[in-house]
């Protein structure tokens, strides 16, 4: 136990520096937040970060001659290079800033995919994915004649590696799956999988959109080609993301959106695309919020990633202790160890719906729903589920609260 | 008792009125709403004036969505094709006794949206067809 308690969180002192933890949501009724697979709750060092560049730097980026103008692209670039080390990339230029993650993929569907491409050619996905990791490839797919393929889950919620390996041997050009799954929580062998597809002759994208606010990445570690995932559900503000992209690939890759900023000089009928990362970044981009994002992996790394894992781990393996304690509830997915803080459940004829309403009247906010994948709801053969996900200032007794909410739910049903 | 599930809410949930299939039937409809999955279907008999002689409602969903469903259905029995048309928002939220953000309120209304094609619905395609 000497090594889970160097690692323990001081839950309490954490949640302090998260200013929303602290309000009601009803009169007497603390807010009890479980939804943090959708969005994360910002600490005050992010708030203070964003509102102080506005209070004292505000300025557009990388053309200004002035004093501000200065200073804001040295914070923006220096955001830049904290988010690089903080998933160990070696070269903060293999970091696009992107809205979020969605962006992010479409980013390489439209540039890497597009080029590289052609009919008859396939890409791998898997039934787990968010709809983020499937709609892109369904509209490249249908524009340059691409077949889509789709590694299967198990009934145990992973995904199935000897399907995967057949599928392999037909020659993908792309892998596109998710570090971990939004509904599932599963937890994939990314860096397994990455070896393969790469032995196979594929390129790999991943889906981090989930992990990286979760858990230690390193995505030079992982050796995977394209990284993807969200500034928000990792402590830091909407409107910023995050593209790693290997550096040889983003150089030859074309630009994606024309505009300011991502050219070196421009004629009336041509331009000259400026450089890596630049290249991939048109118009003014989300300066205040990629600078809360800066702030918010110095917070996350303060705490240590590995502490926010295991804390996770212990929370999430309460929870399914807890509701497995319920009767008429089903969780979805493997075990604590392959899963991250997320849990969703039926519960045996009550909707979701009026699962997660019945919650909110009691302060819990949970999300009910489909979660952004559809087919992996199809899969199972339930049109939704109720997800409670938790982050690094999630208490036991809070796992505590929604057992009791969710027997309330059922008294009212009964 | 939560305020928001009113006692009526959960007993038409619980025991519907109105719930089955009017095999034959005049009117039919279906339809769902994908965000959540719930899915309603909603049959009319009418008589040689127009007005609903039956109805009744099958298909799954949340508490709000059958509840409205059940009510809904049994409110029209009497009325005819033309006074179903001039249903709206506020009959619905009427008859259930509460207030709903607008998440809820596409679940409460789902029912309404039905009958409506149905009945709109084949009626254009009648007046089409002579």
């Amino acid at each position: 136990m000497a090594a889970s308690e160097t690692l323990a969180l001081d839950v309490r002192r954490l949640r302090a520096e998260f200013p929303v933890l602290t309000r009601q949501v009803g009169p007497g009724v603390p807010l009890i937040y479980l939804d943090s697979a959708a969005t994360s709750q910002k600490p005050r060092a992010v708030i203070q970060a964003m509102s102080s560049f506005y209070e004292k730097h505000n300025s557009n980026i990388h053309r200004g001659i002035h004093a501000l103008a200065e200073e804001a692209t040295e914070a923006y670039e220096a955001a830049r290079a904290r988010v690089a080390q903080f998933v160990h990339a070696g070269d903060p230029r293999s970091l696009i800033f992107t809205r979020n993650t969605t962006e992010a993929i479409n980013l390489v569907a439209h540039t890497w995919a597009r080029m590289a491409l052609g009919p008859g050619d396939m890409i791998l996905l898997t039934e787990m994915e968010h709809h983020s990791n499937l709609v892109p490839w369904q509209m490249l797919a249908a524009e340059k004649g691409l077949v889509l393929e789709f590694v299967p889950v198990t009934d145990a919620g992973v995904l199935d590696l000897n399907v995967y390996s057949s599928l392999l041997s037909r020659g993908p050009r792309l892998v596109a799956f998710s570090h971990m799954s939004n509904v599932l929580g599963t937890i994939n062998p990314v860096g397994q999988m990455t070896a393969a597809a790469h032995a196979a002759g594929a390129k790999v994208l991943i889906d981090a959109a989930q992990s990286v606010p979760h858990l230690p990445v390193d995505v030079e570690d992982l050796e995977v080609d394209f990284m993807a995932f969200s500034g928000h559900k990792m402590c830091g503000p909407t409107g910023v993301g995050v593209l790693y992209g290997r550096l040889e690939l983003l150089e030859a890759m074309p630009p994606f959106l024309g505009g300011g900023d991502m050219i070196k000089r421009v004629h009336l009928r041509s331009f000259v695309a400026n450089d890596v990362p630049h290249k991939f970044e048109a118009g003014t981009p989300a300066i205040a919020e990629a600078i809360g994002l800066g702030a918010a992996v110095d917070f996350l790394t303060s705490v240590g990633m590995p502490a926010v894992r295991q804390a996770e781990e212990t929370l999430v393996g309460y929870a399914l202790d807890r509701l497995a304690e319920v009767p008429g509830v089903r969780v979805l997915g493997p075990e604590a160890e392959q899963r991250g803080g997320v849990a969703s459940f039926t519960f045996e004829g009550i909707h979701p719906h009026d699962i997660a309403q019945l919650l909110d009247r009691q302060g819990i906010a949970v999300r009910a729903g489909h979660h952004c994948a559809m087919p992996l709801h199809e899969r199972y053969g339930v049109p939704a589920t109720t997800r409670a996900s938790f982050y690094l200032y999630n208490t036991t007794e809070e796992i505590d609260s929604l057992i009791a909410g969710l027997y309330k739910v059922k008294e009212i049903f009964n | 008792m939560d305020d928001l599930y009113r006692e009526v809410i959960i007993d038409r949930y619980k025991n519907p009125r109105m719930r089955g299939v009017l095999d034959p039937h005049d009117y039919t409809y279906q339809d769902d709403n994908p965000l959540c999955g719930d899915q309603i279907r909603v049959d009319l008999r009418v008589d040689e004036n127009d007005k609903i002689s039956e109805a009744a409602f099958s298909g799954s969903g949340c508490a709000i969505s059958l509840a409205s469903a059940d009510l809904l259905v049994e409110s029209v029995v009497g009325k005819t094709l033309d006074e179903v048309k001039q249903l709206g928002k506020e009959d619905i939220l009427e008859m259930l006794g509460i207030e709903l953000g607008p998440v809820r309120l596409k679940c409460a209304l789902l029912s309404l949206k039905v009958m409506k094609a149905g009945v709109y619905g084949i009626e254009a395609l009648e007046e089409e067809l002579g």
